[in-house]
C-alpha cells in the first residue's frame, strides 16, 4: 500500500481532454471514495466516456494529473502500470467481449494473462462461479458472443471485469438497451456485488432508475467539468439549471416517485 | 505485514487445523491449491481468522474445501462469511466447452458440412447472380435513380488506384517471360521467336490472367470486407428498411465498375507485358525497338486481343460477385468477415481459372487460335 489517503480510489486534478479544436474537459476535478457506487451524469458529448478512458489509460489526457489507488496514470507506459491495471475491472458499452473466444475463454483471458500458470482445472472453476455470479444460465460458458443476448453479453461482460477480483470497478451505461426488468436485476447484480466483493464503482449512466437505486454519490459533468457532486437531495438542492432539468423533467420526476412509492429494496446492504 | 497465504497445520489424532494466513487471494492461489490438493487428511477445520484480505478465489477454495472434504470453517468475520456465501451460492454445474462428438463423428460431419456449404455457395451464387439481373433491370427501366456517383468511385478505387501495381507486375511478367523464352528458344536457334511468344501469351493469357488476379486480391477482398462489415453493423438492414435496395447500392455499383474496368486493365497489362519483353530483347538480345514493334504486329493476331476483350469483364464480374456475395453472407462476428474476405478471394480466382480454361477451349474450337 502506498502512503496516500487511502480514502480516495480514484483522484483526478485539472484534467484537460481536446479532439483538434474541441475542448472536452477543461480543469475537471473528480474524487472517487473507496467502497462507494459513483455515478457519473451528463449530457450526451460532455466527455463522460472520454473522462472513463482518461481514468482508465486508453486516452491520454492534454493536461492533469489522475492517479488511481494513488498511483499516477498519465504517461505510464502499459508495463508499468500493469500492476494497477489488475486491480480494476471494465465494462465497456457493449460488453466488448472477445467475439472468438467462448464467454467461459473470456473471462479466463485476464487471469492467464496476469497468472499465468494456473491449471486449466482451477481456471474452468474460477470461470463456472463467476459466470454464476455473474447472473448469466448455467449453459452461457461455452457459448460464443454471437449467440448472447444484448442482457447476456453484459453479464459476460461483467464476468469478465470480475476475472482478477477487482477493488474498482467501471461501468459504461450498463443498463442502456436493457429491458427494464434486466436493468433492474442489473442494478440489483451491481449492488450485491459491491457489497459482497467490496468494490467500488464508478458508473457511467443515462438510467435515472439506476441512479436512485443504487448511486452512493452522483457526479455531474456539465461546462467541460464535473459541476457537482453528491447524493440526490444534495443535488436538487442545486440551483443549476442542467441539474434541475434532469432530475425534475418528467422523467427525472417518474423515478423519482417510483422510488418513494417502493422504499429501496436497493437499499438493503 | 506477510501477503504470503500460508497455512500452518495442527495434526491431531486424524483431525487437521489449518490456520491461514496473510493475504487469500489470487496472486498465490496456484501454490496454495496444489497443495491443499495434496493433503491428505479428512476431519479438517478452516482457521481463517489471520487472514488479512480474502478475494473469491480464496473464498472459492475455502468452499471447496467445505464442499468435497466436508471441512468446518472457523473465524471468519462478517465480510469473509458473505463472500463465501456468495460463491457457494455461485457454485452450479456451469458448462465451460461445448460436448465434443468422437472424432469419427466429427469427421464425417465436416465432410457433410464441406458439401452442403459447397453445394450451398454454388446455389447461392446462382441466386445472386439472378437477383443481380433483376437488379440491373430494374436499373434500365429507371435510370435516373441509378448512382452514377457510386460507380465513379469504384472506376477509380478498382481501376485507376490499380494502374501502378498492375503496370508493374506486368512490366517484371514480361521481362520474365522473354527471359526464360530466349534461354529455351536459343537451343533451337530460333532466340528471335521469343517476340512470338511474349506477345502471344501476354495478349492472349497472361495480361488478363495477371490483372484477374490482381483484381481479386485489391478489390474482390475489399468488396467483402466492407459489405461484410456494413452487415455486421447492421447498415444493410437499414438500407432495406429505408427502401434503398443494398443490391442496387452496393452491389451493382462494385460490379459495374469491374466489369469495365477490367477490359482496360487487361490492356494495359498486356501492353506493360510487351513493354517489359521488349527492353528485355532491346537490352539482352540485341532486338531494337523498331523490328521488336513490327515483329508483334506481324505475328499477334487481332484475334488475341478479341479473346482478351472478351474474357476481361467476365473475369471483372466474376470476382467483383464473388466478393459482394461473400460480404453479403456475413454474420456473426469479427472473424467471420476476415474468413468471408479470404473465401471470396480463393473463390474468385479459382473461378477466373475455370473460366479461362474453358474460353481457352471455347476460341480454339471456333478457330480464334
Amino acid at each position: 500500500m502506498s502512503a496516500h489517503d487511502n480514502s480516495h480510489v480514484i483522484e483526478v486534478h485539472g484534467l484537460r481532454n481536446s479532439f483538434g479544436e474541441q475542448l472536452i474537459h477543461d480543469g475537471l476535478e473528480l474524487e472517487v471514495r473507496r467502497g462507494e457506487i459513483l455515478g457519473v451524469v451528463g449530457g450526451s458529448g460532455t466527455g463522460k466516456s472520454v473522462l472513463m478512458r482518461s481514468i482508465i489509460g486508453l486516452q491520454t489526457p492534454d493536461d492533469g494529473e489522475v492517479l488511481v489507488f494513488g498511483e499516477p496514470m498519465v504517461g505510464r507506459d502499459e508495463e508499468e502500470a500493469k500492476h494497477v491495471r489488475r486491480r480494476w475491472g471494465v465494462l465497456f458499452q457493449g460488453g466488448a467481449l472477445f467475439s472468438t473466444l467462448t464467454v467461459a475463454e473470456n473471462v479466463q483471458v485476464p487471469i492467464k494473462e496476469f497468472y499465468p500458470g494456473i491449471d486449466q482445472e482451477l481456471l474452468d472453476e474460477i470461470a463456472a462461479y463467476k459466470i454464476a455470479m455473474s447472473g448469466l444460465p448455467v449453459d452461457a460458458g461455452g457459448k460464443y458472443p454471437s449467440e448472447l443476448s444484448g442482457g447476456m453479453r453484459k453479464r459476460a461482460g461483467i464476468a469478465r471485469a470480475l476475472a482478477l477480483d477487482p477493488e474498482l470497478l467501471f461501468l459504461d451505461e450498463p443498463t442502456a438497451g436493457l429491458d427494464p426488468i434486466g436493468a433492474a436485476d442489473f442494478d440489483q447484480l451491481i449492488l450485491e456485488l459491491r457489497d459482497a466483493l467490496g468494490l467500488t464503482v464508478f458508473l457511467i449512466t443515462h438510467d435515472l432508475d439506476t441512479l436512485y437505486a443504487i448511486c452512493d454519490r452522483i457526479a455531474v459533468l456539465a461546462d467541460k467539468k464535473v459541476v457537482a457532486v453528491g447524493t440526490i437531495p444534495e443535488l436538487l438542492a442545486l440551483d443549476h439549471q442542467w441539474i434541475q432539468e434532469y432530475f425534475k423533467g418528467p422523467r427525472g420526476r417518474a423515478a423519482a416517485a417510483h422510488r418513494e412509492a417502493e422504499p429501496t429494496e436497493g437499499a438493503t446492504a | 505485514m506477510s501477503v504470503t497465504p500460508d497455512f500452518i497445520q495442527n495434526v491431531e489424532d486424524g483431525s487437521c487445523v489449518l490456520r491461514f494466513s496473510g493475504n487469500l487471494t489470487l496472486l498465490r492461489i496456484r501454490k496454495l491449491s496444489e497443495q491443499l490438493e495434496a493433503l491428505e487428511a479428512t476431519d479438517i477445520t478452516v482457521d481463517l481468522s489471520d487472514v488479512e484480505r480474502m478475494d473469491t478465489v480464496g473464498a472459492w477454495l475455502v468452499h471447496k474445501l467445505q464442499r468435497d472434504r466436508g471441512a468446518k470453517v472457523i473465524g471468519a468475520n462478517r465480510e469473509q462469511q458473505l463472500l463465501i456465501d456468495h460463491v457457494a451460492a455461485a457454485d452450479q454445474p456451469v458448462k465451460i466447452a461445448r460436448d465434443a462428438p468422437p472424432a469419427l463423428v466429427r469427421v464425417v460431419t465436416q465432410v457433410g458440412e464441406w458439401t452442403l456449404n459447397f453445394l450451398r455457395t454454388l446455389y447461392g451464387m446462382l441466386g445472386f447472380f439472378g437477383a443481380m439481373l433483376i437488379g440491373f433491370g430494374h436499373i434500365i427501366r429507371h435510370p435516373r435513380r441509378f448512382r452514377w456517383n457510386a460507380v465513379i468511385t469504384r472506376f477509380e478505387v478498382v481501376g485507376v488506384q490499380a494502374l501502378f501495381i498492375v503496370g508493374l507486375m506486368s512490366f517484371l511478367v514480361g521481362i520474365v517471360i522473354a527471359q526464360q523464352g530466349a534461354v529455351q528458344l536459343r537451343q533451337f536457334g530460333a532466340e528471335v521467336y521469343t517476340i512470338n511468344l511474349i506477345g502471344r501469351s501476354a495478349v492472349k493469357e497472361l495480361g488478363v490472367l495477371m490483372t484477374a488476379i490482381m483484381v481479386a486480391g485489391r478489390s474482390g477482398s475489399a468488396f467483402a470486407a466492407q459489405l461484410g462489415s456494413m452487415k455486421l453493423n447492421e447498415e444493410v438492414d437499414a438500407m432495406r428498411t429505408i427502401g434503398v435496395s443494398p443490391m442496387e447500392a452496393l452491389v451493382i455499383p462494385r460490379v459495374l465498375a469491374t466489369v469495365l474496368m477490367m477490359p482496360l486493365l487487361g490492356f494495359f497489362a498486356a501492353m506493360m507485358a510487351i513493354l517489359g519483353g521488349g527492353v528485355f530483347c532491346w537490352l539482352s538480345l540485341d532486338i531494337p525497338p523498331v523490328t521488336f514493334i513490327q515483329r508483334i504486329r506481324e505475328v499477334v493476331p487481332m484475334t488475341d486481343l478479341y479473346q482478351t476483350l472478351i474474357k476481361a469483364p467476365v473475369f471483372g464480374m466474376i470476382i467483383a460477385m464473388a466478393g459482394c456475395y461473400q460480404g453479403l453472407q456475413v454474420k456473426g462476428n469479427a472473424e467471420e468477415v476476415g474468413l468471408r474476405t479470404t473465401t471470396a478471394v480463393v473463390q474468385g480466382i479459382f473461378l477466373v481459372i475455370v473460366l479461362d480454361a474453358f474460353f481457352a477451349v471455347f476460341f480454339t474450337e471456333v478457330g480464334w487460335l
